[in-house]
């Protein structure tokens, strides 16, 4: 019964706030409505109303879900300090963390449905009743890592938070190994995303060892700049207490990260332009245009100012120290990198085709709304757990017979 | 070869004609009235439609069944008796394909009478067969000119590169399906299940010869010119969202006869024929020509190699 009344506890909380809460859930909701409404067009008409085509087969939409796992798999920097070396200041916000998790989870698999040519039929893909070609399609791995994060995103928080609710102590014990499993979880999700393209010789520019360990690096740099940014705004609008002390290590860990990750871009770029193969044709295309079509070549330049500010911010200390600068890397940082190994990773390793034909993506409005939608869902998620997670953390929400005070 | 297809399929199609007419007893006024609201379906072939099995998995029933369904599709959508058929593998048979490039002139008369045959979207203007203008001396894709258009073929100091699906022996469109909607019959052709594919285009990126294509509308056959004569894994009409792509022709190289684009090739630069025959045409090529294979490098295994005199 107790679990009924948390979650019905906590249910409530996450519906009830003041005029303001209230009309940024309904913006929310009218962005998701319209969403919603474009993806009814692209159901009716079919896929023909995106930009794609057979020679660039994956677009904007693929691109988002690219990025959005590296957002999920990002929360793992939160718990490993919080579980591993129990830093209190991080077990305060760690929830917080895995709320977010859930929430780009939640969007990047949506990111995949909406890309599907037969929504209709995604009951092939549950295993015994359809058929999954496991283990041998990356994507049927993509699909048991993500839901596998989920279930352990969702599964931990609830019995800590259930635990707290009823004012009773979590058994370290009990769920020490699940966030154990977590974390190699969360790397795994990643690694298996880039493995998604990197399997692919068929597409030379991603046919590469390093996307994996790229993908790492630019998740643990994009992931700790929205983490950065949202705790400051729960910490204003929700009046609760995130130490500074977690912003200083975020900070850290992400200008670490980025320093990788643009390593790793240099690395690749001097792969591919020292001795100019064949395979280096995508990259051409995307930093420097090929036989006049460059229509990305704008956008990875503007990426890679962003990326390079942010680090140059971020590496000089008494600019990281200041939250004002701080917040600008973060900002720069996180569009940079949702450019570079979106649009900037997926679109070229289309272009030119495998037969050589050069073809350009441009997202239509179907594409751009679809994914306004489910940037909204998601940010609504996320919005309602950390509601609910806030209540119970800050001690408002308890179980009525579990008011004896708690210690953490 | 000569084309017998008149005298071999009268029989089946009077009595095709004999069964849809029976048929259109009962089943034509629900299926006008229900037209709209089941996607040109009744609403108890939309149901069985959603709940169809793996193509692998279902029993010969099912299948039947199945096809039954197939041609009610098209005798709503296009008012014509199309005949689906489920022909088996030849015992004994692996199909090859070779391609003389110093006779081709670059008519893509071969891509017409694939687009015919194989009852390709006129709109969506898929093709299962581009031939590439090349510059001789040249092999690097990447210069080849996709939509050559001069007034006559071919032109001086161009060659033509024909490139359809090499039906590879190591498909790595088959392992990135996360559904087992594609895999290689046992006569070597790599089909792809259009009532099981989910449409998540992973095998499109997969492909190194492009060779695989998307149905991004409903694609659009003018109902006169359908090609009534289908096979279930072949040439039936496909439905919108999902990937189709070159399966020699399986609905007439199963019963004996040239895929459409050898057929239709007017200076014999396609040999297609039977890889476990060693007095086939195509064995004959393959020990006494100089074959290559596009993109060998990548282990995909083509069985479908490129030569000249």
């Amino acid at each position: 019964m107790g679990m009924i009344r948390f979650i019905f506890d906590g249910g409530r909380e996450m519906f009830s706030g003041s005029r303001d809460y209230w009309l940024w859930l309904l913006a929310l909701a009218a962005v998701i409505a319209w969403g919603a409404f474009r993806y009814y067009e692209q159901l009716t008409n079919g896929l023909v109303v995106t930009g794609m085509s057979d020679q660039v087969s994956w677009g904007f939409y693929i691109a988002n879900f690219a990025f959005l796992v590296g957002i999920a798999a990002a929360a793992v920097l939160l718990v490993i300090p919080a579980y591993i070396f129990h830093r209190q200041d991080i077990k305060d916000v760690v929830l917080v963390g895995e709320g977010m998790a859930v929430a780009a989870v939640m969007m990047a698999i949506m990111f995949v449905v909406v890309d599907l040519g037969r929504p209709d039929r995604l009951w092939h893909m549950i295993p015994f009743i359809g058929r999954f070609n496991w283990p041998t399609s990356l994507l049927a791995w993509d699909v048991v890592v993500l839901s596998g994060y989920f279930v352990l995103n969702l599964l931990i928080p609830f019995y800590l938070l259930y635990n707290r609710y009823r004012g009773k102590e979590s058994n370290f014990r009990l769920y020490f190994p699940f966030v154990v499993l977590a974390m190699f979880w969360a790397i795994s999700i990643h690694t298996v995303t880039a493995f998604l393209f990197s399997a692919n010789p068929a597409r030379p520019f991603w046919h590469t060892a390093l996307l994996g360990p790229r993908f790492i690096a630019s998740a643990f740099a994009s992931g700790p700049a929205l983490i950065i940014l949202t705790l400051q705004v729960i910490k204003k609008v929700a009046n609760y207490e995130v130490s500074r002390s977690v912003i200083d290590t975020l900070a850290l860990i992400m200008t670490i990260a980025m320093q990788i990750n643009l390593f790793f871009v240099g690395a690749e770029l001097f792969t591919d332009f020292y001795n100019e193969g064949t395979h280096a044709a995508s990259i051409h295309y995307l930093f420097l245009g090929l036989d006049g079509y460059n229509s990305l070549q704008p956008w990875i330049w503007f990426a890679l100012s962003l990326n390079v500010i942010a680090l140059v911010i971020l590496m000089i200390n008494p600019l990281r120290a200041n939250i004002r600068y701080l917040n600008i890397a973060c900002v720069l940082a996180f569009v940079g990198i949702w450019i570079e190994k979106g649009m900037g990773l997926v679109i070229p390793g289309f272009v030119p085709t495998p037969l050589g034909e050069i073809f350009e993506y441009v997202p239509t409005s179907v594409e751009l709304s679809v994914a306004a939608g489910i940037w909204a869902f998601g940010v609504l998620v996320f919005t309602l757990l950390a509601k609910a997670v806030i209540a119970i953390e800050q001690g408002k929400l308890r179980h009525p017979a579990g008011q004896q005070s708690y210690s953490s | 070869m000569s084309d017998d297809r008149e005298i071999k399929d009268a029989p089946n199609k009077f009595d095709k004609a004999r069964r849809n007419f029976l048929r259109g007893i009962s089943v034509g006024a629900a299926a006008s009235l229900a037209q709209p609201a089941w996607g040109g379906q009744t609403f108890s072939d939309a149901f069985a439609d959603f709940f169809q099995n793996h193509y692998q998995k279902m029993s010969a029933d099912e299948i039947d069944a199945a096809l039954e369904r197939i041609e009610r599709k098209a005798q709503i959508r296009y008012g014509v008796d199309i005949n689906c058929e489920n022909t088996p593998p030849q015992e004994n048979v692996v199909f090859g394909y070779a391609i003389n490039i110093s006779r081709c002139q670059g008519y893509r008369d071969c891509v017409q009478a694939c687009v015919k045959e194989n009852n390709l979207g006129r709109d969506s203007q898929v093709q299962y067969i581009r031939v590439l203008e090349m510059d001789q001396g040249v092999t690097n894709l990447e210069h080849s000119e996709h939509y050559y258009d001069p007034a006559e073929v071919p032109v001086e100091g161009k060659y033509y590169l024909p490139v359809q699906c090499m039906q590879c022996d190591d498909p790595p469109c088959v392992k990135a399906c996360p559904v087992e909607a594609t895999w290689m019959e046992p006569d070597g052709i790599v089909v792809v299940d259009y009532d099981w594919c989910i449409g998540c285009r992973y095998c499109m990126t997969a492909c190194p010869y492009w060779a695989r294509h998307f149905n991004w509308t409903e694609p659009e056959i003018p109902a006169e010119e359908l090609n009534t004569d289908t096979h279930y894994l072949g040439n039936r009409p496909r439905p919108r969202g999902v990937v189709e792509k070159c399966h020699f022709c399986i609905q007439r190289t199963r019963k004996g006869r040239q895929p459409a684009c050898m057929e239709a090739c007017p200076t014999g630069a396609r040999i297609f024929g039977n890889l476990l025959d060693p007095d086939s045409e195509i064995r004959y090529v393959l020990a006494n020509k100089q074959v290559f294979r596009l993109k060998e490098d990548l282990g995909t295994e083509p069985k479908f190699w490129y030569f000249s005199d």
